[in-house]
């Protein structure tokens, strides 16, 4: 590949959507397609997102019954061409990452990840996915990175932001354990299993709220993968936050670092402060951009991170996060574009630099 | 510079520490097993009172769970956000690149050395046959 025609632009976060539990069934055993078929079990949209609300898919970017996301011309048209987008790294999002039968759950997350390899990226070359999976059972997750990992068009591991247990818990490390040996980064996205409420306070009376507070959900569960030592039990992997925001960073730096400062000998393990971990070992997906609208106190946000390592650009498609043909936030620095929509993403996604050879 | 007589050595007892004002600064000193060492007595955090916090151990992990607790006695945790100091170097625990206390030499000097040499020692009564505490500051 040569130089001027090198792609530019990563998207790290687009959404493919499931459009039917028909083109799941071939993926599954026969006794799981009986199952599906005999229980009229469709339409596993995650709960988190509603098909039909605004925020899961952009007017303008919604084709009439169509699920969003559902069509490859659309994800052609709307991100490689509209976006100006050279490689995208796909995300499905399903009921399998929820269902409350950890088996079923597991059936599912193959099922998906099959089709995302024969529809998705077997048709379009410029596509790399995510691989789905069971976090109800940490061993079935394990065997189904194994499963998929082969195919190094799958560039990371992924979950959902809100699950049974706290991330950081060991119960959940036979993930990481099988990311990091395949050098997959664990991608951990908006969206709640709704175990519990989706906010600390309790359940929220509106979709607003729960969206809203999303960040606090992340900001636990980075605190949780810290305080649990799992950044130096796996000290290969790195953690992609998507769709969760980015401005809510820098307060959960300060705090936790000056918290840590004065009781980490709760927490010996963790042996530098949190800020530090941050920078170098988590990323966080561009949009919803939450920072700053004006070009100054952008470029204050980021060197209150520390890192101009920390972003990676994403669309969301088609998620409803801004309007027009560029996912750059109004006021980002212009000099930091290529850093976030290129480098960054290059740096973290170590699968995406076979694409370059 | 000068030498500072700040009392009697017996007085400090090992893992005793002693609070005092040399030319207006806080200074404390701490025995450490028969050692002893000297810190401005502010923390470089929010300047508490070193003097008024705990001694102790630092804890360590050989990874998640694995955690001890090693060279006890050798850490002052400061009285108002936990911060933990090495006594022997004034390092902090948590940031020792960016956080560490003004460190002050002490010596053990005779009495009767005391009585003849260049020092200080407004506040205390010294006797040749004693062993003082003396600070360079």
């Amino acid at each position: 590949m040569s130089e001027e025609q090198r792609p530019r632009r990563i998207d790290c976060d687009i959404h493919v959507g499931v459009p039917a539990m028909a083109v799941l069934l071939p993926y599954m055993t026969d006794y799981w397609r009986e199952q599906f078929v005999s229980r009229g079990i469709d339409n596993m949209e995650l709960a988190s997102y509603p098909p039909k609300s605004p925020l899961a898919c952009r007017p303008d970017w919604r084709e009439q019954g169509a699920k969003p996301g559902s069509s490859l011309e659309a994800v052609r048209s709307h991100v490689f061409d509209g976006l100006a987008v050279d490689l995208a790294i796909c995300s499905a999002l399903y009921g399998g990452q929820v269902a409350m039968s950890e088996y079923m759950g597991a059936a599912l997350c193959s099922a998906v990840n099959d089709w995302v390899r024969d529809e998705w990226l077997e048709k379009e070359p410029r596509l790399r996915a995510s691989i789905m999976v069971p976090a109800q059972n940490p061993q079935l997750a394990a065997k189904e990175i194994d499963r998929c990992a082969e195919d190094r068009r799958f560039v990371q591991v992924l979950l959902l932001a809100a699950n049974e247990l706290m991330l950081g818990r060991s119960y959940y490390w036979p993930i990481y354990e099988a990311a990091q040996r395949h050098g997959l980064p664990i991608g951990i996205h908006a969206g709640s299993m709704y175990r519990y409420p989706t906010t600390p306070a309790g359940w929220p009376s509106h979709y607003l709220q729960d969206y809203a507070s999303a960040p606090q959900v992340f900001s636990a569960q980075l605190q949780s993968l810290i305080s649990e030592g799992v950044f130096g039990k796996f000290p290969n992997l790195t953690f992609v936050l998507m769709e969760s925001g980015v401005a809510w960073i820098t307060p959960y730096m300060w705090r936790a670092t000056k918290t840590w400062r004065g009781i980490r000998g709760e927490i010996p393990w963790v042996t530098r402060p949190p800020s530090a971990e941050v920078r170098e070992r988590v990323r966080l997906t561009l949009q919803p951009f939450d920072g700053p609208d004006r070009g100054e106190q952008v470029e204050r946000l980021i060197e209150q991170i520390g890192s101009d390592d920390v972003i990676l650009f994403s669309s969301d498609y088609p998620h409803w996060q801004f309007d027009g043909a560029d996912p750059i936030p109004p006021g980002f620095p212009a000099g930091m574009v290529d850093k976030i929509a290129w480098e960054n993403p290059l740096n973290t996604y170590g699968r995406l630099r076979e694409s370059l050879q | 510079m000068a030498r500072h007589v700040v009392g009697k050595a017996s007085e400090l007892e090992p893992g005793e520490r002693l609070a005092t004002t040399i030319r207006g600064r806080p200074v404390v000193i701490f025995n450490l097993h028969g050692e002893y060492y000297g810190l401005l007595n502010r923390c470089p955090h929010q300047g508490a009172e070193l003097s008024k916090g705990v001694v102790g151990g630092i804890a360590v992990a050989d990874g998640p769970g694995e955690a001890r607790c090693i060279r006890p006695g050798d850490f002052i945790r400061c009285p108002w956000h936990g911060w933990e100091f090495d006594i022997r170097t004034g390092q902090s625990w948590c940031d020792p690149g960016r956080y560490s206390i003004k460190q002050y030499q002490v010596a053990v000097e005779r009495g009767d050395a005391i009585v003849k040499g260049p020092y200080k020692a407004e506040k205390i009564e010294v006797s040749v046959e004693d062993d003082y505490l003396v600070v360079d500051l």
